[in-house]
């Protein structure tokens, strides 16, 4: 299907209110949307310190507030991940701390905590298998844990090696890779040649190789794992590229390579791009608007391009912080997180 | 703090009166560049018994507004070069502009050309908001700002 063709148009479904101060993060079940029947799950997370775990009623097709997380984080909750089972929600925050919760479908308890970091924890993210963690902190380090038996969860390492607060952290889609982006401008690779969990800074993606000249805020990939889109302070998406196949095979680390930049769509620092199953890149940023991307498929000799789909302006009365694709096939519904306060959900539609 | 301090000998300037304002030109549902002044020109500096005003860290110029975008950038001027209350003063223009503005105004907060020795470190940080959310979370942080803000009605 070609969707440049198309005309298509961002539906709002819906606003949910209810966090109490700017809202930094959203994040999807990743079951629960994908399976049959099943209604999507929703969690969000913000400035007044608590988490909201929203969930679309499969009757009347509406969002509602299931459950909030509170009284555990004393401050601002940044990030928040689910397990690729969906049955734990990691949550990372600025009183140092990372809490694991346990959804018991109608309830959450936090079952563990993750302490170490010095100071605030910006991101945390689950590897593909669900056997480890990765967090990040203004402390300017990267720490791995390993999922223990019982609740436990054990300090694998921690890589240093960024000059500057930690901003996020992302493992690879289906490979123990992991990456961080950084106040200092960087991106990092980090992965552990021998498997034996000795991760390594493998490669640095810098202003030198094509990369970003400011804070380097979110890093999402492609589903097949071989396209990776970050985005910036200094305005920019830059799409970066690697021989998938090659890493697979075990041969060796193959580097990624810039392949394109976005420049001229947002006027103020982009927070938060996401790469849909379906390759639709939507970017969130602090100028209060969305904005949607796709491959060109010109085959030119510069290597691929990506045409401006969609843009929604005024899509938040203030910064949009976070932009997330559902995991469902089909559907394709974005979710989006604003210091406005409100979590939006969107869908993206033909128009009549 | 025990510390010695920063710059021992600012020029302080007398108080200036308040400035008579002519017909409102802005839209009604604006902010205009010396209403924007007149909420920050009594912050007291973090290190001297003295208002920004005073220290000729902020005048009426260090304002400016951009009513289409709902967009303001203040500059300001550290006393010295080296001044490493730069971030301090910039938190306590951000934390007053938060309480006095609605929602959805933009502010930008920088030093002024020229007028600090890490000019860029500086601008960075004062514009990273997630630095800026946690700097105020930090309970000593926020005990300087306020003292700053609100000295005024101590």
């Amino acid at each position: 299907m070609d969707l440049m063709e198309k005309n298509l148009e961002l539906v709002e479904i819906q606003k949910l209110e209810g966090h109490t101060d700017r809202v930094w993060s959203v994040a999807w079940n990743p079951v629960s949307s994908q399976a049959d029947g099943v209604s999507p799950i929703l969690a969000s997370c913000s400035g007044d310190n608590t988490v909201r775990i929203w969930e679309q009623s499969s009757l009347s097709r509406s969002w509602t507030c299931k459950t909030v997380l509170e009284e555990t984080h004393t401050r601002t909750v940044r990030s928040c991940a689910w397990s690729p089972s969906g049955q734990l929600l990691a949550t990372a925050s600025f009183d140092g701390t990372t809490g694991i919760w346990k959804n018991y479908g109608s309830e959450f308890d936090c079952i563990s905590t993750l302490e170490g970091h010095e100071n605030e924890v910006k991101s945390v993210s689950w590897n593909a298998s669900g056997s480890h963690l990765a967090t990040c902190s203004r402390d300017k380090s990267v720490w791995i844990w390993e999922v223990l038996e019982g609740n436990e969860y054990d300090c694998a390492a921690v890589l240093t090696g960024h000059t500057q607060d930690v901003k996020m952290v992302q493992w690879h889609p289906t490979m123990d890779v992991l990456f961080s982006c950084s106040y200092d401008n960087t991106i990092k690779v980090w992965w552990s040649e021998d498997d034996d969990g000795e991760y390594q800074c493998v490669q640095t993606l810098g202003e030198s190789n094509n990369g970003h000249s400011s804070t380097v805020w979110s890093i999402s990939f492609n589903a097949a794992g071989d396209k990776m889109v970050t985005c910036s302070d200094d305005l920019t998406l830059k799409i970066w590229g690697t021989d998938i196949a090659r890493m697979q095979s075990g041969e060796d680390y193959a580097p990624w390579i810039h392949l394109c930049t976005l420049s001229g769509y947002h006027d103020r620092t982009i927070y938060s791009a996401h790469w849909s199953r379906d390759d639709i890149i939507a970017s969130g940023a602090g100028d209060n608007a969305i904005r949607l991307f796709v491959d060109s498929k010109d085959d030119s000799v510069d290597g691929p391009s990506y045409n401006l789909l969609l843009k929604k302006n005024k899509a938040h009365e203030n910064d949009v912080n976070s932009v997330q694709w559902s995991p469902g096939e089909g559907n394709r519904l974005l979710a989006s997180a604003s210091d406005d306060g409100m979590v939006k959900i969107w869908q993206l539609a033909t128009k009549p | 703090m025990t510390l010695g301090l920063i710059n021992a000998n600012p020029v302080v300037q007398a108080k200036k009166e308040r400035l008579v304002r002519r017909e409102d030109q802005y839209r009604d549902d604006g902010v205009d560049p010396l209403e924007i002044y007149e909420y920050v020109r009594d912050i007291r500096d973090p290190e001297h018994p003295y208002t920004l005003e005073q220290l000729s860290v902020l005048s009426e110029e260090s304002v400016t507004v951009d009513e289409k975008l709902d967009r303001i950038l203040i500059m300001f001027t550290p006393t010295i070069q080296h001044c490493s209350m730069a971030n301090i003063i910039g938190l306590c223009l951000r934390a007053k502009l938060k309480e006095c503005l609605p929602l959805h105004y933009k502010v930008d907060i920088r030093v002024s050309p020229g007028s600090h020795a890490d000019e860029v470190s500086v601008n960075k940080q004062l514009n990273d908001k997630e630095r800026v959310a946690a700097a105020l979370e930090n309970p000593n942080l926020r005990q300087l700002v306020d003292e700053c803000i609100y000295s005024a009605e101590i």
